[in-house]
């Protein structure tokens, strides 16, 4: 809360995005930032606000005039302490983030995971025959805890090399640090008495002895034997990995398995045509955008449409009401197939698009393609209930109905 | 841009020579901007472009301008005697207003962090050099350069370098004897990164020297490198879909993305210009002419996938798992 006069000439807004009501459904507010103008003010957190397609992703590309370095939250790192050591990807700008950033898209590329590729589709395929032998009676089952949850937290820590021990404090860990890049609310406040003991947790498992060969820590390990980045840079790198490719893949997953039950036509579709699947993810996460806003930070005076931000402040970019901008997308509100979402902001856009993102694509084709073989059709089975957090857009439960086939 | 049978199916950005300057003796600088006025691609120092010559081949040059412009690009240009035609046509041919088509960034020679950094370069090739010296100065890395050349006269963006004090050192040939590499590497501290791009004489005594120091201590570029050729093929391919049966062809104007929509099939996409990834498509079968910023060499090696906005055949036929 830098500012105390209000600037000329923008919208304002006394909105609070991170709201119990605007998190449960934060459609309205989006559409009405959207509507407001290009650049809104929301006079509550003295942010600047952009939520129309072309204006987040001119600003999530343009890494010079809107950097991270002070931070991808609300805390400004040019006056305040960030709660933990600023990240080497999220968190860094060039030149600092070069490295780092290579390494990790190296680690985490499309050919690198051919290789989990056949041990995926298999877990995928275990894990499915159990849960549908375990409901065979109604069909019925939480979508979250018995695959959204289930399968990252089966392949992911595996895949990255970590021990058996104490891996479900990822689920806490990710989601308190995304809940960080709000505002101190309620949220941030219950996850407070915890996190000095899950970072901790997350910490240790950087150690180069305490990730198992082969896998994706002991990869950026070896880079930095290497030379690629120092071997200071390589924990940091690592706790990325358990930081950013957990929770994101859960709701990411969640956000997929909600879209087919509360769109029964689009899985008979899918089903007609299983190669509508890798599209059918991003679609998912277009409509869904599992990760709802990032901060930038004005760097210098920053002229936007109608105003200038002045050198430090905050601007709040609403990727997931960018993703539903009419401007950009027809029928935005429609999870839908045949749409071509290549373009969509889900995953971010520039030097800092999700790094992961090719893993979030396995874990979702694994999953589907298990279930494709077996379900012909789901449904929700009850009310799904929303899981709120100040960045992600997740679910905690969605009670569906399969038939098997 | 149809200029006749040339395909130039790799030049993912068509720029416009903004300036040219002559910057020493037989180099001029050229300013490459987008037409539209708008972004260009991000690049970090190291990164070179290719740059499409009307026969069809490529020239890579490496970007010495400012990264945190993403306005224009800089590259500099020494006319090569005896060369195969592409510096000279740059030289005397390309004039301000002209446009360009370009391939890249790519970055083959990247900047690792350190604590202390060692350039070294030799005429032309301080080129990828200079915008490390600027991140060098951004992270208060301590380094030193070591610049060889015939003379000052033929020894480009000596006036930009002068800024640096006594960490520039020029060795030109016609004022002292040749720089010593080897006893420059060998004095180095162990803990320094040393960078050198120069003629394949001068990278091969630095490699030589920097052989018993620790994995990754001397990263080198060659600028006399094999260049990335033209497209192999500049007639039509056959790219068959192994899932659905399908055979498409892919014209010399067309890229196989391009192909591949005109027949229906979907591929996701994210930049369209062999940076991210994400189009990334199993081969099956056929060899690949990798034409995109991601595959590392022993990817390419593999030829068992592709990305299929930029690359192309080498073989008549690709078979793709799609």
């Amino acid at each position: 809360m830098t500012t105390t006069s209000l600037p000329a000439h923008v919208p304002v807004s006394d909105a609070d995005p991170f709201a119990p009501d605007v998190l449960e459904d934060p459609a309205p507010l989006h559409e009405e930032l959207r509507e407001a103008g290009p650049v809104v003010f929301l006079s509550r957190y003295g942010a600047y606000a952009l939520a129309r397609y072309a204006h987040v992703h001119a600003a999530l590309v343009d890494w010079q005039s809107f950097p991270s370095g002070a931070g991808v939250g609300l805390s400004n790192f040019r006056h305040e302490t960030p709660w933990r050591k600023p990240s080497l990807l999220l968190e860094t700008d060039p030149p600092r983030h070069d490295a780092p950033r290579v390494v990790l898209e190296r680690v985490l590329s499309p050919r690198a995971l051919r290789r989990l590729r056949e041990q995926w589709a298999a877990d995928a395929h275990l894990l499915v025959d159990e849960l549908l032998r375990r409901v065979a009676g109604t069909g019925e089952f939480d979508a979250v805890p018995s695959l959204a949850q289930a399968f990252p937290l089966r392949v992911f820590p595996d895949a990255v090399g970590l021990p058996q021990e104490g891996r479900e404090n990822l689920l806490p860990y990710g989601d308190h640090l995304f809940n960080a890049f709000g505002p101190p609310n309620e949220l941030v406040a219950r996850g407070n008495p915890h996190i000095g003991r899950l970072a901790a947790w997350v910490d240790a498992q950087c150690a180069r002895e305490v990730l198992a060969p082969g896998g994706f820590g002991a990869q950026i390990w070896a880079a930095s034997d290497r030379g690629d980045i120092t071997p200071q840079q390589a924990p940091l790198v690592v706790r990325s990995l358990l930081s950013a490719g957990v929770d994101t893949t859960v709701h990411g997953l969640a956000a997929i398995l909600h879209a087919f039950a509360a769109n029964p036509e689009q899985w008979r579709r899918v089903r007609a045509e299983p190669r509508l699947l890798r599209v059918a993810f991003d679609e998912a996460v277009r409509w869904e955008s599992p990760v709802q806003t990032f901060f930038r930070t004005a760097q210098g005076d920053v002229p936007l449409p109608g105003t200038v931000v002045p050198d430090g402040e905050k601007i709040l970019m609403f990727l997931g009401a960018a993703n539903r901008d009419p401007r950009r997308w027809e029928r935005p509100d429609e999870f839908d197939l045949t749409r071509d979402p290549s373009g969509h902001v889900g995953f971010g856009m520039g030097i800092h698009q999700c790094v992961g993102q090719h893993v979030a694509r396995l874990e979702a084709e694994s999953v589907l393609t298990a279930l494709l073989e077996r379900v012909e059709t789901i449904e929700l089975a009850g009310a799904p209930v929303r899981h709120h957090n100040n960045t992600l857009r997740a679910w905690e439960s969605i009670p569906v109905r399969v038939r098997v086939s | 841009m149809g200029t006749g049978r040339t395909a130039q199916p790799a030049a993912t950005a068509t720029l416009l020579v903004a300036e040219k300057d002559r910057v020493a003796d037989d180099v001029v600088a050229l300013t490459l901007v987008e037409p539209g006025g708008g972004r260009l691609r991000d690049w970090a120092p190291g990164a070179h472009i290719d740059v499409v010559l009307p026969t069809g081949e490529m020239r890579q040059y490496s970007l010495c301008g400012d990264r945190f412009d993403p306005f224009a690009y800089r590259i500099a240009v020494r006319r090569e005697e005896g060369g195969r035609g592409g510096s000279a046509w740059l030289h005397d041919s390309v004039r301000t207003g002209r446009l360009l088509p370009t391939g890249g960034p790519r970055n083959t020679f990247p900047l690792v962090p350190s604590e202390e950094y060692v350039f070294i370069a030799g005429g032309i090739g301080i080129t990828p050099l200079l915008p490390m010296l600027a991140q060098a100065e951004v992270l208060g890395a301590r380094w030193t350069l070591h610049y060889c050349g015939r003379s000052r006269a033929s020894m480009p963006f000596l006036d930009e370098l002068g800024r640096h004090g006594d960490r520039v050192r020029l060795h030109p040939r016609d004022e002292g004897p040749r720089l010593d590499v080897a006893a420059l590497v060998a004095a180095a501290p162990a803990e320094a990164r040393i960078y050198c791009c120069g003629p394949v004489a001068m990278v091969e005594a630095v490699e030589r020297a920097g052989a018993p120091r620790p994995a990754g201590s001397v990263r080198a570029e060659r600028f006399s490198a094999a260049q990335q050729p033209a497209p192999v093929r500049d007639a039509p391919f056959e790219v068959v879909l192994a899932r659905s049966g399908t055979s498409l062809t892919v014209d010399p104007s067309a890229t196989v993305l391009q192909a591949l929509e005109g027949a229906g099939v979907r591929v996701l996409t994210s930049c369209g210009q062999g940076l991210c990834g994400t189009c990334e498509t199993t081969v099956l079968e056929g060899r690949p002419d990798h034409r995109d910023s991601v595959l590392d060499a022993a990817d390419r090696a593999a030829g068992d996938c592709m990305l299929v906005c930029v690359s192309r055949a080498c073989s008549d036929r690709l078979v793709l798992d799609l």
